[in-house]
């Protein structure tokens, strides 16, 4: 898939505080998505409602996640935690992976899931 | 994430191979802890443990229950952390007791948990909300 898209070729205007995306839906897709906010700091809610903040470090076509510098939202619920500062998440656990207010340009989204639902 | 990655590669992947040999934290589907040093991992996350314990934690209480030599089957993983050697693992005001008490104190708050949910079930017939 052709990663250009997804770069900002315009500014839309986003006012959203927080876009909010689901991990199961056309996988190639968000995984090329996910690539492209590498570095960015992004907070992972899982299923198990354990909520992790830390910068992407990289992702795969599982939608695995690798985070850096971590820190857990609820601190005081997951003592386990605390000194965890580099995870690795399994994909199939994800529920939300809330997006930095820059993350998503949503005219190149449609662009792109329009395309990919021509296929290709 | 073929297995000729290049040090380089591995450490820019979502691979695991950066933590093999680390000491980490593998957090299970049913809120299991387990602690221990990675052998050997798949694209599935199935993993092997060298050396691994449960930590256990009721309140302020925990314990390292030693186990062995795991293997985990990678659908059961929820979350694999590095534990940094710089850092407390837990905090300070958290106690280390033995496997013997800290048994004692997951019944007593099972036990606790229970009289609450039937206490509640008896009064439902106030209507409280």
């Amino acid at each position: 898939m052709d990663l250009s898209v997804f770069h900002r070729r315009n500014k839309s205007q986003v006012n959203e505080k927080d876009i909010i995306v689901t991990s199961n839906f056309a996988t190639q897709l968000f995984f090329s998505y996910f690539k492209e906010l590498v570095g960015k700091e992004v907070t992972v809610e899982l299923k198990n409602d354990l909520a992790i903040r830390g910068t992407l470090h990289s992702v795969d076509q599982y939608l695995n996640i690798k985070l850096e510098n971590t820190r857990v939202v609820d601190q005081d619920k997951y003592p386990h935690m605390l000194s965890v500062r580099n995870c690795f998440i399994r994909g199939s656990v994800v529920r939300y992976v809330l997006l930095p207010q820059d993350g998503v340009d949503i005219d190149i989204l449609h662009d792109a899931t329009r395309r990919e639902a021509r296929g290709g | 994430m073929s297995s000729w990655a290049g040090p380089d590669e591995i450490f820019l992947s979502t691979s695991l191979a950066g933590f093999l040999d680390k000491k980490l934290i593998v957090l299970l589907r049913d809120g299991r802890k387990l602690l221990g040093t990675l052998c050997s991992f798949d694209q599935f996350a199935n993993v092997v443990l060298q050396g691994a314990c449960e930590r256990v934690i009721v309140g302020e209480l925990y314990c390292d229950v030693p186990l062995g030599l795991y293997v985990i089957r990678g659908e059961n993983v929820v979350l694999i952390g590095e534990l940094d050697r710089e850092k407390d693992e837990l905090p300070a005001h958290m106690t280390c007791v033995s496997e013997a008490e800290i048994r004692k104190a997951e019944k007593a708050e099972r036990e606790a948990r229970d009289l609450k949910g039937s206490m509640r079930k008896r009064m439902e017939f106030l209507d409280f909300d």
